[in-house]
């Protein structure tokens, strides 16, 4: 492998794959129908999208009627926090999430606080794990919801969700989680997890873009997000995306036959890759936790250097990663995860992010340990706070 | 987002390291905020001829500080004192509105390495500490709360 396009930003997105792509491409062209409508084509429609619900429902251990399609994970973890947020609002006001959250939770949150809600959000260990005690020890009489994500989307910590799923079910709270980046890399059972809400997103799993699931517990008090008609069991109104929703599930059903391949073959990208930085390159900090970890994700901090220049010098090289998250890149502040893990500022201005995806190679990851030490070297060389450590 | 001079001056940046026995040396910038400038002015007969820089920061702010030493190198003092961070990033066919404090730090490097100069040769009682980089996190959210 010389140069060419290399992608390691699984994370922020994926491609979609071939058998998903052909099972969408009928629902444009051939079967458009509404699926509201009552004539055939309209009717072919509706079958998609129930057998898309029951194939997801039975990945993850739900019933059908408990999946309801969105727009995307974004739209998944509004409607579940604010939704339970609302429907509760009369038994209490306080919400207890964390403060490594994606900001599709973290700013819906944010917003609740404005209209009267009180948020707590939990800190993490240097790992970014949440601790099922400091949770229990939150909760309050008027605690209303627990939001805690099922792995972050940068430093790919997955969290004890069995353990706080037990925790709120003792206390009768509900419980959501934004299992947005776990979905796929992870075997879900939502009755054997005690969540009440949990939220996917197509694009993460070699689906399409725009388009989502939320699964809610039957039973749990929400209430509606988008208002219009009666699709979505009049819950989340507006014509179904079928292709989008035709396309989810597919990509959910190839990701949970393939998962144990998938797994095993990021996993050992993932650690060869952790194992060779850590060896060939002094001054580096591994950001997550070592077992705990989504099967893709490497994370480090580079000290000295910053990680937008890091980021372009590796795009010159044609290999595509990111520093934070990608929804980060138009602010200047480092990411809040790095941040809540106990990074300086300057640690977590340098970091590194490389999420590994099916298409991935042994020899891409060559390639990438043939460039990265000396763009890193580059780099320290340029920058002014290495001059004292490089005079020692 | 960036235009190909940056690209360029961030991929072959002109005059980076450092002058063991400059005349002048400036540093602004805070770490916290993700960027820093070191700029060695070699300065005879008030003209500065020789210029090199070292930067911790993303791909504008190592652009800038290269195109800064372009512009300062065979120029007087004086004329030096006058380059604005406007004509940095002019000079590089215009930053991101994001990035355009970078053209800020390399102004003020210029700046605070001529003050050093001056200061050693006892023609001024200005420190060349770095006052403007402790307010620069605030004034770069500042900047970017304005534009949202
Ligand atoms: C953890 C997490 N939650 C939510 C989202 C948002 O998903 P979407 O892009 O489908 O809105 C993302 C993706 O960026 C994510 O990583």
């Amino acid at each position: 492998m010389s140069t060419g396009n290399i992608y390691f930003d699984h994370a922020a997105t994926t491609p979609v794959k071939r058998e998903v792509l052909e099972a969408m491409l009928p629902y444009f062209e051939e079967k458009y129908g509404n699926p509201s409508s009552v004539y055939s084509i309209g009717r072919a429609s509706k079958k998609a999208i129930e057998e898309a619900r029951e194939s997801v429902a039975g990945i993850i251990g739900a019933e059908p009627r408990e999946i309801y399609f969105t727009g995307s994970g974004t739209e998944a973890d509004n409607w579940a926090i604010k939704g339970a947020a609302y429907a509760n609002m009369k038994k209490g006001k306080h919400i207890i999430t964390t403060s490594i959250e994606h900001h599709a939770v973290l700013h819906t949150c944010q917003y609740l606080e404005s209209d009267g809600f009180e948020v707590t959000y939990l800190p993490v260990d240097e790992y970014g794990l949440v601790s099922p005690e400091q949770l229990e020890a939150a909760i309050r009489p008027d605690t209303i919801l627990i939001s805690v994500m099922y792995a972050n989307n940068e430093i790919g910590t997955i969290q004890p969700i069995a353990e706080i799923g037990r925790i709120a079910k003792e206390k009768g709270i509900v419980f959501h989680t934004d299992a947005v980046q776990a979905m796929g890399n992870i075997r879900i059972d939502v009755s054997k997890l005690n969540v009440d809400m949990l939220s996917m997103s197509s694009h993460k799993f070699y689906g399409p873009k725009g388009v989502g699931a939320l699964y809610v517990r039957k039973g749990t008090k929400l209430t509606s997000f988008i208002h219009g008609g009666a699709q979505e069991r009049g819950r989340r109104a507006s014509t179904e995306n079928v292709p989008a929703i035709v396309g989810l599930a597919k990509a959910l059903e190839l990701a949970d036959k393939n998962m144990d391949h998938h797994n095993e073959k990021l996993i050992a990208l993932r650690d060869r890759t952790i194992r060779e930085i850590e060896k060939n390159i002094p001054f580096v900090r591994l950001n997550g936790h070592r077992e705990m970890r989504l099967p893709g994700n490497v994370n480090f901090s580079f000290d000295f250097i910053e990680g937008e220049s890091l980021l372009l010098m590796l795009d010159l090289k044609g290999i595509a990663a990111s520093s934070g998250s990608a929804c980060t890149s138009g602010s200047l502040d480092p990411s809040h995860v790095l941040l809540a893990i106990g990074l300086s500022h300057e640690t977590a201005h340098g970091s590194l992010r490389i999420t590994f995806g099916d298409g991935n190679t042994d020899e891409e990851v060559d390639y990438l340990m043939e460039v990265l030490p000396e763009i890193v070297q580059r780099l320290r060389e340029m920058s002014p706070l290495y001059e004292e450590v490089s005079r020692k | 987002m960036y235009s190909e001079k940056v690209m360029d001056h961030f991929s072959n940046p002109r005059n980076v390291g450092e002058i063991p026995d400059a005349d002048g040396v400036g540093t602004v910038g805070n770490p916290k905020c993700g960027d820093i400038m070191k700029m060695y002015l070699k300065i005879e007969n008030d003209v500065i001829t020789d210029v090199k820089f070292k930067t911790f920061g993303c791909g504008a702010a190592v652009a800038t500080s290269s195109m800064a030493t372009e512009l300062v190198k065979g120029k007087t003092i004086e004329e030096a004192m006058k380059i604005t961070n406007k004509a940095v990033a002019e000079a590089l066919d215009g930053l991101p509105p994001v990035k355009m404090h970078c053209s800020n730090l390399a102004e003020e490097a210029i700046k605070a390495a001529i003050t050093d100069y001056r200061r050693k040769k006892g023609l001024t009682e200005e420190s060349s500490s770095c006052d403007v980089c402790c307010r620069r996190c605030e004034d770069v959210h500042h900047h970017l709360d304005e534009e949202e």
